[in-house]
């Protein structure tokens, strides 16, 4: 079930290198068992993050103050592209990330974000590269505020950006809502839709019975 | 009055078809015809409805195999311990829902993606989700085919629906004929590398054209599986005679009156001639030649004549420290040829190439000739089918006379979730689908190829022309 995402006020990082992929995100190791959850987030970035001998990368930025105790993202185009890993989304809740701001990300990554509630907001890279500068040019201690209900995000000099997003997706993450239960309760008309189908399209519905 | 119906796309009549309810702004709540459940994700959703006290809304929709994280070393020896907890929990969860699991050594166990067209669970115009971005793959048989995260992978087994916006549609046409040495795999490789890794963001990318329908239906499912490195999450082709011919007679396919009845209902899929897509690309096939990655996403992507590119030589701040930091991971130096790059390890392998047609190719350039010393070089079929049929061909004595090791069945080196990698700064020419950052191993580097282009470097100790070495 998704956290609720109203309004945030955060040290936001950038991170603006392209196509970090949700495998750079979380490595795969990191994932593979039932038990996972909650232990991921010092494993985000880990590639970026930390040097060949563990110890962290001074270079990278969720290393240094203020970026540490970031909750929001600026990124790089197509962030997020690759691997389905719902971890990808986990690991970055589990450090504290709870936006993320670019001109795209990865289809599939994009909508594991709204089953959880982080909030992946799509504006263009001009705005993208201005909050980015605006962020540097304060070494990371001007704030930008992100309000879901006004879709508008506020970098650090007060410029107010409204973005799109799709209704639905928005109602969702205000009231946290559990879409599973939401389509359950249209299970009459999922039984009616497979009960016709079957007329329409026996083949479909006969295959695990024909072995 | 009457109206002339716009033509329609591929997309958009299966899409139509699957429409349970109209959600508003776009968004649909549509069937879901076929949920692929695997080793890493598949105990973890039956576990999560379980928790919450739900069921399995189409157990018979459903079917399971283990591929991610199991060994794929001879009597799956060295299995992680964690690989065997989940095959476990995979079995016992299976069971107890009533979900059909092609379990290891049977026929049927494999890559899910390998298996479901293999077995003929994946059809045209079917609905297809797995827990796996790679799902793409069976929209090489007109499936409207794509990956899904853990909660939706929960939902589907809930509901047997999911809530999906239409995406846009991209229709992509390949022209012409392919030079020799030229597969499936360069195509779709050259075209990331001239749309970009981001190219197909939000679009459902249909594949069509003279080169399209030449290809067999192996090669189609190479082209869409590689969708989702486009941005893509669904790519699919429209099905044909070559599509129906190779269903037929699959151990689910329809029989008998129903499979006349699929047929004829299949035949009606493609595309309109009128249809109209949101983005048109065209690619004279004719100037494709081998391809091989050179950096760390597919769309770092030369032929096989071209060069490392050179950071000096590119204006755009953004883009130059992009392809410096592409080329320090790699440990490649600007400008030099791509060829001739020495290499110490190769994977045949992953849902993308280790296909009967793909084993022949790279067997084709091995037969009668030794691996390079100092160079491991891998077979890893794609299922336990594919396993089977190579050997009754000869193929796993081809290459194991060559220095090959011929494994078993699974995903192995491509995401390395089993243990097996490449270590770390060593380099690798892989037929899988990424060459991210760390993807076969922390800090291992790779470079994607085409079967018959990994088997040469296997050969050579280096990045090679197959053009070179085809008898």
């Amino acid at each position: 079930m998704p956290q609720a995402f109203t309004k945030l006020t955060a040290i936001a990082a950038p991170i603006m290198r392209g196509n970090i992929d949700t495998d750079v995100i979380i490595r795969i190791e990191r994932l593979v068992g039932n038990a996972v959850r909650g232990t991921l987030g010092k494993w985000a970035f880990g590639s970026l993050r930390y040097l060949p001998d563990g110890s962290e990368n001074p270079e990278f930025i969720l290393n240094r103050e203020p970026y540490r105790q970031a909750e929001i993202l600026v990124t790089g185009p197509n962030f997020g592209c690759g691997s389905s890993r719902e971890g990808a989304v986990w690991s970055l809740q589990e450090m504290g990330i709870r936006a993320v701001i670019g001109s795209g990300f990865g289809d599939i990554f994009f909508a594991n974000c709204f089953q959880n509630g982080l909030l992946p907001i799509v504006v263009d890279q001009a705005i993208v590269d201005g909050l980015a500068a605006e962020i540097g040019a304060t070494q990371g201690a001007g704030r930008i505020t992100v309000d879901l209900e006004a879709q508008t995000i506020l970098s650090p000099s007060g410029r107010q950006h409204p973005f799109e997003i799709d209704p639905r997706r928005r109602a969702g993450l205000l009231e946290g809502l559990d879409e599973v239960l939401l389509t359950l309760q249209r299970d009459d008309e999922i039984r009616a839709f497979q009960a016709a189908d079957r007329d329409a399209r026996p083949w479909v519905h006969s295959a695990g019975t024909q072995a | 009055m009457i109206l002339d119906k716009p033509g329609r796309t591929l997309l958009a009549k299966i899409w139509d078809q699957h429409v349970i309810a109209r959600l508003g702004d776009d968004t649909d709540l549509l069937h879901i015809d076929r949920h692929l459940l695997h080793d890493l994700g598949g105990s973890r959703g039956l576990l999560d409805l379980k928790k919450r006290n739900l069921t399995v809304h189409n157990p018979e929709l459903t079917f399971a195999t283990p591929d991610h994280a199991i060994s794929t070393a001879q009597g799956r020896a060295g299995t992680l311990k964690i690989g065997q907890e989940l095959l476990a929990a995979l079995r016992v969860e299976t069971s107890a829902a009533g979900i059909e699991l092609f379990d290891i050594d049977q026929p049927g166990q494999g890559i899910v993606h390998v298996i479901g067209p293999e077995l003929g669970l994946s059809l045209p115009g079917c609905t297809i989700v797995c827990g796996d971005s790679h799902t793409c793959t069976h929209g090489g048989l007109g499936a409207l085919a794509f990956g899904i995260g853990s909660s939706e992978l929960t939902h589907v087994l809930a509901t047997q629906a999911l809530i999906q916006r239409r995406p846009r549609t991209m229709r992509v046409r390949f022209e012409g004929r392919l030079s020799a040495g030229v597969a499936a795999k360069d195509l779709i490789l050259a075209l990331i590398g001239h749309i970009g890794a981001a190219g197909g963001t939000g679009y459902a990318v249909e594949y069509a054209g003279g080169a399209i329908r030449d290809l067999p239906i192996e090669g189609r499912l190479t082209i869409c599986n590689l969708s989702i490195e486009l941005g893509a999450k669904m790519g699919l082709i429209a099905p044909d005679e070559k599509t129906y011919e190779y269903i037929r007679g699959r151990r689910y396919a329809p029989q008998g009156e129903m499979w006349h009845q699929a047929v004829a209902a299949w035949r009606q899929l493609p595309s309109d001639p009128d249809a109209v897509f949101d983005r048109e690309v065209m690619i004279d096939v004719a100037t494709i030649i081998p391809q091989v990655t050179w950096g760390i996403s597919p769309e770092h992507v030369v032929g096989v004549d071209g060069h490392v590119p050179d950071p000096q030589a590119i204006a755009d701040p953004a883009r130059r420290a992009a392809i410096e930091a592409a080329l320090d991971y790699m440990g490649l130096q600007a400008g030099t040829p791509i060829a001739g790059t020495p290499v110490d390890w190769v994977f045949i392998g992953s849902c993308t190439n280790s296909r009967l047609s793909d084993l022949r190719a790279a067997a084709e350039i091995a037969r009668g000739r030794k691996v390079a010393p100092g160079v491991r070089a891998w077979v890893v079929p794609g299922s336990e089918t594919v396993k089977r049929d190579a050997v009754a061909e000869g193929l796993d004595r081809v290459f194991t006379e060559a220095g090959f090791e011929w494994r078993e069945p699974g995903c192995s080196m491509c995401l390395a979730a089993n243990g097996e990698t490449v270590a770390p700064g060593q380099r690798s020419v892989s037929t899988s689908n990424r060459n991210f950052i760390g993807r076969q191993g922390p800090r291992a580097r790779t470079h994607l190829a085409s079967p018959a282009m990994a088997a040469a470097a296997a050969i050579k100790g280096a990045i090679a022309d197959v053009r070179t070495m085809e008898r």
